[in-house]
């Protein structure tokens, strides 16, 4: 038992807070890694057994992730008997789950299911009546999130997976024939074609990662532009978003000078909202930066909320905005309520069927809650709903391409200083080995299948 | 029961002298045990029915392991080798393989001598023809011409001559390899004991008359300038090197066997037996690589006073006059004459499962196998088969813990832990690729990982242990200077340094942190490092790999240190697998049926799954709880 683990401890969806248990000897140093107090003290200069106050941060980013209570228990009177540490952060799903992938990057392993309760019963923690609990517990969890795994399989993740897959046992399959056949007519697999098949390899990962919903959102947060034309209410909802959200980050410069990019914090799901000069200055995007410019932005967005005032009706440059939406998650906002109506939900759905439309009067704050009620549902809704092991067995997935991630960048590294094939080779049957987990695949016999299948060899 | 004459007791006895039984009669004897190995010829000891070579890739590392458990493989091919290779020089140190050419008649001999000269060991002609089993136990074993031997231990090492029969185009008949008789009662005997038999086949090429080969359209193979020596005792081999050949087949080739494949003993259906994917026959190459415009043919010799050559490259089935014709097509072999004829042979298996990784059986106590019998194929597999059954039957005898090489420590635990875990479907072949540890798992490095334990169980010589240890102490005393002793980066000394082709120091360096650079090596750094130890070749070749690939042999460390964990918890060959809540119904088949030592060899077997073995650990918890609550009561 001497790799260190962790999981999210609380129940699945929303509560009031979230928690992260880690349990094993690199407990206490990977909390080091992700926490710091407001005195920049890390979790091993603080008392045992306190819970503390300061922030969750990335390690590789040095952001901060969220604010939490932290607690270290040495072992053995822990649950576990190993060390542990635990950390307390907003509920919701998102804070926890960013904050439990920078405890697996930081050297954790996630949990098996009941790996937590498994630990205590074989360190002596469990009284032996509950022994057969523990086994039922592990043998009715894993076929529950067996299925649920499968479920996700069927889509593009498990076929992106088959293929990089299938390219690596290639590979493989041609280096173990050119070492384990010298003398058949096997053609040595030259340090160019194992570079440029490991750099494919390697920049599929990197797109997967990327695209993998869920982890995207958490890294970048959720791509928003707001649109509308002049005095229609965008400047007033976007300081309303900022003033009852905490901004996390402020002013990061956007890719032009022409477009600032705001951080707020909706529900646990972080909101980057495409903010332009144009929003609060001009109050007018489409007039400011043209409207090529305008759809090169939504093109990038993950959602696109559309003012509009009630109190006008509907002109050609609304329907020029409608257009621009219409392929998009988008939220309709009709403003303006408090006024006199000229606009209705009807008008809307004329043009765009089956839109989300919100009535609120932004200045008076009404609508706001079910804003972010509906942000909420339209990005985490399918996830919290399914149960908690899809969650996990989405971090899992993540886990395993980060794994195999880092198996290939080292391959790569020993192409670049010519260690011998039998070296490299070890990185490539361990990607494969980490891409299996997600698709139930082994090297085993698989790869002497290929072998044979590939290459004409024998006496 | 006609039980014969009494020819005598024994506390083991070996059936069969190829290469599994020749180890496992060497080890019983050498153990110090009363020990009888019966041929049904005397003539056919330690026969190379099939290729004139040992070693290669996997199967090279093999004859090291047994050599440095204290085997006689690697000195009989030191003793009796004509040309010497080592293989994949090109890659890394963990692949380097060696293959030496052998004359098989002097093979033959000198192995016949080492048994005739053994203290211990009787060595006999007669064919086994029945196993007596007495209270689920093996009692002894009766020939054919009436003598009974009893026996507190038999390991049976039959290779292919179970109910053999050979298969040449539309011939076949009842035969052993090489024109020696099969035997055909012997496999009625242990099926009646309880085991399943399974048909497999293998099959050789034919045999030609050097002085028939046009030498000036082949390709001359010679060995390395410097033979290798197999055996960690053999300090030097001086030879004079035989050359192989290598030529081609064609198109000319490919068509006239097309053409005649229905004359192939393989597609007419006789053979119901499978064979080895790694040993096609020329029909299945040219059918299932179309493609391929060209295949190798290597032609080996024999032996220095023969001129019979070994056509590797072109087993088939085809009739004696098609495989001549076939032959003719060759560039180089237009005139060949054919000394011996292509054959396929099928014979009886037994299926592994049903062995214990100490290669007893499961269903009869004291009762071994080892080799072809239980679907292996190679000299070398069996071999490595032959030594662990003899060592065990003896540990066993004696009452002691058995020697168990797991998949961390040997390719020899590989192969036995596949065989007897996951069983075979066809005739199973040492292959590098098999092994999870390769890099640790070196041919150079064989002595350190086993000799030690060759020597506690009695079979590796006092002379073999010092060797080893003087080996190993030396490596570590050279490593522990390297990782201390520090160079300065004065301009002297920087100037050799850009002399090696490297950077420049800029802080002081270790010797050590200098050889992990690419561009250099052990030898390199000499004149950074006047006075150095003088280490013996084999000490230097270890330094450096351990020092080289340091990073990956760290991480294979690790990989082990987990593996071990599981394969340390032992489990009862008594537990009864279906009282377990939780574990699958189809895994509580698969592991009542191979009844794994460890959680580790549980968690290989196929439908075996993680859930089960976690649930396996949680229960085996609860039973030592319950013994330790019950011992406390008491």
């Amino acid at each position: 038992m001497s790799n260190t683990i962790a999981a999210i401890a609380t129940p699945p969806g929303e509560g009031g807070i979230g928690i992260i248990r880690i349990s094993g000897k690199d407990a206490l140093s990977i909390g080091d890694k992700i926490f710091l107090n407001k005195h920049n003290k890390k979790l091993s200069e603080l008392e045992e057994r306190k819970l503390n106050y300061g922030h969750a941060i990335d390690p590789k980013t040095d952001n901060t992730i969220d604010e939490v209570m932290i607690v270290f228990m040495k072992g053995p009177a822990t649950y576990t008997t190993e060390d542990v540490v635990e950390v307390h952060c907003h509920g919701g799903t998102i804070p926890v789950r960013r904050i439990l992938e920078v405890i697996l990057e930081s050297g954790a392993s996630l949990a098996e299911c009941g790996e937590f309760t498994k630990r205590a019963f074989l360190n002596g923690r469990i009284d032996l009546s509950q022994a057969e609990a523990v086994m039922d517990l592990i043998s009715a969890k894993t076929d529950s999130s067996f299925d649920v795994s499968l479920r996700q399989l069927k889509g593009s993740l498990s076929f992106e997976v088959a293929e990089m897959i299938d390219i690596l046992m290639n590979m493989l399959a041609h280096i173990e024939a050119s070492i384990d056949f010298p003398e058949d007519d096997v053609e040595e697999m030259a340090y160019e074609k194992l570079k440029s098949e490991s750099e494919e390899v390697l920049n599929r990962l990197n797109g997967l990662l990327e695209t993998v919903s869920t982890g995207k959102i958490l890294k970048d947060g959720l791509k928003t532009v707001i649109l509308g034309k002049p005095n229609v209410g965008k400047s007033s909802l976007m300081n309303a978003i900022l003033k009852e959200n905490r901004a996390i980050v402020t002013d990061v410069p956007g890719t032009t000078r022409d477009i600032i990019e705001e951080y707020v914090n909706i529900r646990g799901i972080p909101l980057k909202i495409v903010d332009t000069a144009g929003i609060r200055e001009t109050e007018d995007l489409v007039e400011k930066i043209g409207v090529d410019r305008a759809k090169q932005i939504l093109e990038h967005s993950d959602l696109a909320i559309v003012v509009f005032d009630t109190s006008r009706k509907l002109d050609d440059e609304d329907l020029e905005i409608i257009e621009l939406v219409r392929d998009k998650k988008t939220i309709v906002l009709l403003n303006k309520t408090d006024l006199e109506r000229k606009l209705d939900e009807n008008d809307i759905r004329q043009h765009l069927k089956d839109i989300k439309i919100i009535n609120t009067s932004i200045t008076e704050g009404d609508g706001m809650k079910e804003l972010e009620d509906t942000i909420h549902d339209m990005f985490m809704s399918s996830q919290v709903k399914i149960s908690d092991n899809t969650i996990v067995t989405n971090t899992r997935h993540r886990d395993q391409l980060l794994k195999s991630k880092k198996n290939m960048t080292e391959a790569l590294e020993s192409i670049d200083i010519s260690l011998p094939i039998d070296c490299i080779e070890v990185d490539i049957k361990n990607a494969i080995e980490n891409l299996g987990e997600i698709t139930g695949d082994s090297v085993g016999e698989d790869i002497i299948n290929t072998i044979f299948k590939n290459f004409c060899i024998g006496k | 029961m006609n039980k014969g004459y009494n020819g005598g007791n024994y506390d083991v006895i070996i059936i069969g002298a190829g290469h599994a039984g020749c180890e496992a009669a060497l080890a019983s004897a050498r153990m110090g045990k009363k020990t009888l190995i019966l041929t049904m010829n005397l003539d056919s000891i330690a026969l190379l029915a099939c290729n004139p070579s040992i070693g290669g890739t996997g199967k090279g590392h093999l004859v090291k392991e047994v050599d440095a458990l204290g085997g006689e493989m690697g000195l009989n091919i030191d003793a009796t080798v004509i040309q010497s290779r080592m293989l994949n020089t090109a890659k890394g140190p963990a692949v380097h393989s060696l293959r030496a050419q052998a004359d098989k008649y002097d093979y033959q001999i000198r192995m016949k001598s080492v048994l005739e000269n053994q203290e211990n060991l009787d060595l006999k002609q007669g064919e086994v023809t029945e196993l007596f089993v007495e209270n689920g136990a093996i009692s002894g074993v009766l020939t054919r011409f009436g003598a009974y031997y009893t026996a507190h231990s038999v390991i049976v090492a039959t290779g292919t001559y179970l109910r053999g029969r050979i298969f040449i185009g539309d011939l076949n008949y009842e035969g052993g390899p090489n024109g020696f008789y099969p035997s055909n009662s012997l496999s009625n005997s242990i099926m009646s004991s309880g085991f399943e038999m399974r048909r497999f086949k293998t099959g050789t090429p034919a045999r030609i008359h050097k002085d028939s080969i046009n030498l000036e359209k082949v390709v001359e193979q010679d060995g390395d300038c410097e033979v290798i020596p197999f055996s960690f005792l053999t300090e030097k081999i001086d030879i004079e090197q035989i050359p192989c050949y290598l030529t081609y087949t064609n198109e000319n080739t490919h068509e006239y066997i097309k053409e005649n494949l229905s004359r192939s003993s393989m597609y007419s259906g006789d053979i119901e037996g499978v064979g080895p994917r790694y040993c096609p026959s020329i029909e299945d190459k040219v059918t299932r690589f179309e493609d391929r415009k060209r295949h190798q043919v290597f032609l080996e010799p024999e032996g220095r006073n023969t001129k019979e050559m070994y056509v590797q490259g072109m087993s088939s089935t085809l009739p004696e006059d098609m495989v001549l014709a076939m032959m003719k097509t060759v560039e180089g072999l237009e005139n060949v004459e054919m000394m011996r004829s292509a054959y396929a042979i099928e014979y009886d298996t037994i299926d592994p499962t049903e062995l214990r990784r100490t290669l007893e059986s499961m269903k009869v106590e004291n009762l071994y196998f080892a080799g072809q019998i239980i679907g292996t194929s190679g000299y070398e597999e069996a071999a490595a088969q032959g030594i662990v059954a003899g060592i065990n039957a003896v540990l066993k005898l004696d009452g002691k813990d058995p020697l168990i090489i797991d998949r961390s420590e040997g390719y020899i635990g590989v192969l036995i832990d596949d065989l007897v875990t996951k069983g075979t479907n066809e005739p199973y072949r040492m292959m590098t690729s098999r092994a999870e540890y390769r890099l640790t798992l070196r041919q150079d490095n064989a002595d350190l990982r086993l000799t030690e334990k060759g020597y506690e169980v009695g079979l590796a010589t006092r002379e073999r242990y010092e060797k080893f240890l003087e080996k190993k102490n030396s490596v570590e005393a050279e490593l522990k200077r390297l990782k201390e002793f520090k160079i300065n980066p004065s301009s002297i000394i920087n100037e050799k340094i850009r002399s090696l082709g490297t950077s420049e120091l800029k802080t002081p360096t270790t010797l050590c942190d200098l050889i992990k650079r690419p561009e250099l090596n052990y030898d390199a750094i000499e004149i950074l490092d006047k006075d150095r130890p003088n280490l013996s070749r084999e000490a230097k070749m270890q330094v450096e790999i351990q020092i080289k690939y340091d990073g990956y042999i760290e991480k294979q460390t690790e990989q082990i240190s987990q593996f071990k964990k599981l394969e340390n918890k032992r489990l009862s060959q008594d537990l009864n697998y279906e009282c377990i809540k939780g574990i699958r119904t189809e895994a509580i088949q698969r592991l009542s049926l191979i009844k794994p030592e460890s959680v580790g060899q549980a968690s290989r077997i196929s439908g075996v799954n993680p859930a089960d073995i976690n649930v396996l650990l949680v229960y085996l918890e609860q039973q030592r709880m319950l013994k330790k609550r019950s011992e406390s009561v008491e």
